[in-house]
């Protein structure tokens, strides 16, 4: 099973952010961007994170923005935001973040089928530092493992 | 052997964490279910479970359980998992 497709509008790279919610928040808009969600969807990915606290920061330098399917889930997506400047979710380990992939879900099962995928990317440790040097947004897919969606011009990918 | 992975809302994390876990029992030759679950249904999921994998910032949301809770630092990092979970069941 592979990852949902990663538009190379899904992925930005090199941000300058002042705090985790204004990461998370680029997070849900690459993923608002791509098609994936609608307005309201960002919103409830930075609400899990005031209820349960930084626990989406899930390995040292990466957060997994998330939240629960809803009407404001158009299509299964992913985004991929890498910052300038580290920031600190509030995590005992693993902070400072400076990768956040931001993750949309229809159904919780739907969800699964992709989830061994990711994980076998990010078991190798040096993913993250990977993720977080990389220059342009189809180096960020090329390092994930993910191929252009069908259509996508590839003469667009070359110039991004 | 009943393992919970658990995160806040019982997507995201904890799918990868139960995956994760289940390669980690793979090289461990240990048989157990890991079942994924979140803050609202631990109660239930764990009241039967040996153990309980999570982030450390959902720790106090877990209250009363009997089971062993094991905080996971590093929720890809295979030799942290296989080691705190030999720990636990060894």
């Amino acid at each position: 099973m592979s990852l949902p497709p990663l538009p190379l509008d899904a992925i930005d790279v090199g941000l300058h952010v002042p705090d985790w919610r204004a990461a998370v928040g680029a997070a849900g808009a690459a993923l608002e961007r791509s098609g994936s969600t609608g307005p309201g969807y960002t919103e409830r990915m930075v609400g899990v994170i005031e209820e349960f606290g930084a626990y989406v920061v899930i390995a040292p330098g990466l957060a997994l923005a998330h939240a629960r399917p809803g009407p404001d889930v158009l299509t299964e997506g992913l985004s991929v935001v890498t910052l300038a400047e580290p920031v600190a979710f509030g995590h005992p380990h693993n902070d400072p973040v400076n990768v956040i992939l931001g993750l949309a879900v229809t159904t919780g099962d739907e969800h699964v089928h992709f989830v061994a995928e990711l994980a076998n990317v990010f078991n190798d440790a040096s993913i993250i530092p990977a993720l977080a040097a990389a220059p342009d947004a189809a180096s960020v897919r090329s390092l994930l493992g993910i191929t252009a969606p069908n259509g996508e011009d590839a003469s667009t990918e070359e110039s991004s | 052997m009943k393992i919970v992975a658990l995160c806040g809302v019982g997507i995201g994390t904890s799918a990868i964490l139960k995956v994760n876990a289940e390669r980690a029992l793979e090289r461990l030759d240990i048989e157990a279910d890991v079942t994924a679950a979140d803050i609202a249904s631990v109660k239930l999921a764990a009241a039967d479970a040996q153990v309980i994998l999570t982030s450390s910032e959902l720790v106090p949301s877990i209250g009363k359980t009997n089971a062993d809770v094991i905080i996971i630092d590093n929720f890809f990092d295979l030799d942290e998992l296989t080691a705190k979970l030999e720990t636990a069941l060894g």
